[in-house]
């Protein structure tokens, strides 16, 4: 008989935000024993046999949406994908009618993406389903912050003491924030790197004291890198700049916040290097270092599936209190 | 007691090809490793030895909080043409075992798979049989059957029946 871990407390995963530490811990832990299923010949356990998981994404994406779509089949789900222009909403329903009508179809859990913030917990506020957030406006990306804390995890033990690298657009990266939150409830440092342009105000206050003395904010590369364990590189997201130039060209951008094997010396000899994806190569990072053998980017896309497949777990049952 | 099943396990597969043990976590697990020591002893010969973890398997895995923490299954040998092992402290209703063997399965397609208890305290609800047994005694299902190993940290090997009508 294994024994019994204990009780996760959370219905829904709406941001990194409300969990703590021994959430975090738990989930991390269970994603490894997740992990080994994907490696098998037959890809599949039973837990989740008969329940249904609704991917509705107002927002496009390949990976994110994939990685949640084979943790749901591997768990024996049913998994049903709704993208935003095949969605009514091209046909003018509000998200909550859309949230209510997906409701009446009795899903068990509901996984959201909307380039608006706070979507998924206005949808949570409304249905009988779980909801995870797979990532809404420039708010938060749980789930991209556990895959990359696990991946971390794996590769530099303990996450307690590491100094972690997080460079690109903080403004409007709902990775970054996540992440921040994640990596200080962990115990790690977290080095912001932007151009000031990019790099909100106040942000090292995000998670109040947990963030204030865990978090520096840093516009020059070479600072932010120095020692450091982790490098994780955002990518620049131009469909989210609006028109708006928040820096002067590419190649400028490329020349002072790209990572290339020039700037990748200043960290430390074994640090990994990390990006959420797709990779804009040329602008933030060089692809000598995206391919390099320190680059873990594949092994995050791996630990993404086992991650998702993690939260199913802790969510896809009945509701705590009909336990 | 072990013993004796390790000596039926060999008499049992004498010439039969691959033989390996594959303990159910996590009661199950320490029996098996026991019983590969035995059968270096007896045999001098080492059987392979695995672990499955059923918690995924379970038909119960949402009846009751918490969630059960999940060990990870370890088969470092192949599957297919070989005759498992199974092993676990105590059969009940058997439900563990229709788990296990389930999760064999996805594992690959073994030759055979033979059921090893220490305690078979009866009361199944599946038609399942055992066949290799330390001890098999009747209980009721008010009845507590506990395996006590010292891998476990107990001061030394016991098995303690208790009945909830007289404590």
């Amino acid at each position: 008989m294994t024994e019994p871990a204990r009780a996760f407390r959370h219905r829904h995963l709406l941001g990194i935000e409300p969990l703590d530490a021994d959430d975090l811990v738990q989930i991390l832990d269970l994603s490894e024993s997740f992990l080994q299923i994907s490696e098998r010949q037959i890809k599949k356990v039973p837990t989740l046999r008969g329940r249904t998981v609704l991917n509705v994404f107002f927002e496009s994406s390949t990976r994110t949406r994939v990685s949640f779509e084979l943790a749901a089949k591997r768990m024996s789900a049913d998994a049903v994908n709704i993208s935003g222009s095949s969605s009514s909403r091209t046909k003018g329903e509000t998200v909550l009618d859309t949230a209510r009508n997906l409701q009446a179809m009795n899903p068990d859990v509901i996984v959201v993406r909307h380039n608006a913030s706070g979507t998924p917990g206005l949808i949570a506020r409304h249905v009988e389903a779980a909801v995870i957030n797979a990532g809404d406006g420039t708010h938060e990306h749980p789930t991209q912050a556990l895959l990359d804390c696990a991946t971390i995890r794996k590769y530099k033990g303990p996450i307690k003491g590491l100094e972690v690298a997080i460079v690109g657009d903080i403004d409007h990266s709902r990775v970054a924030r996540s992440d921040v939150l994640a990596l200080c409830k962990l115990g790690a440092n977290v080095r912001l790197c932007a151009p000031a342009t990019m790099m909100p105000r106040g942000i090292e206050l995000i998670g109040g004291d947990e963030t204030r003395e865990r978090v520096s904010v840093h516009t020059n590369l070479a600072s932010a890198l120095d020692g450091a364990d982790v490098v994780m590189m955002l990518r620049i997201q131009n469909e989210r700049l609006g028109g708006t130039s928040l820096f002067a060209n590419t190649r400028e951008y490329a020349r002072y916040f790209g990572l290339s094997a020039r700037t990748v010396a200043r960290a430390k000899p074994d640090a990994i290097i990390m990006h959420p994806g797709p990779i804009n190569r040329g602008v933030e990072m060089m692809p000598e270092v995206a391919d390099g053998e320190r680059s873990v980017i594949l092994h995050q896309v791996t630990y993404g599936v086992a991650v998702r497949m993690a939260v199913l777990y802790l969510l896809g049952g009945p509701a705590p209190d009909e336990d | 007691m072990l013993r004796r099943i390790a000596t039926e396990i060999l008499e049992r597969n004498a010439g039969a090809g691959e033989v390996a043990l594959v303990g159910i976590r996590t009661g199950g697990l320490f029996l098996a490793e026991r019983l590969q020591k035995l059968v270096r002893e007896i045999e001098g010969n080492e059987l392979p030895l695995g672990a499955v973890d059923i918690a995924l398997y379970r038909d119960d895995v949402f009846e009751g909080l918490p969630r059960p923490q999940i060990g990870p299954t370890e088969l470092p040998f192949k599957l297919r043409g070989t005759t498992i092992v199974l092993v676990d402290d105590v059969l009940y209703t058997g439900r563990t075992v229709r788990a296990a063997l389930d999760a064999l399965m996805d594992y690959g397609r073994p030759r055979a798979v033979q059921l090893a208890v220490l305690i078979d305290r009866g009361l199944r609800e599946l038609p399942i049989r055992p066949d290799y047994v330390g001890l098999a005694t009747e209980s009721t299902a008010s009845d507590s059957v506990r395996v006590k190993l010292t891998e476990t940290g107990e001061s030394e090997d016991r098995v303690v029946l208790r009945s909830r009508k007289d404590p």
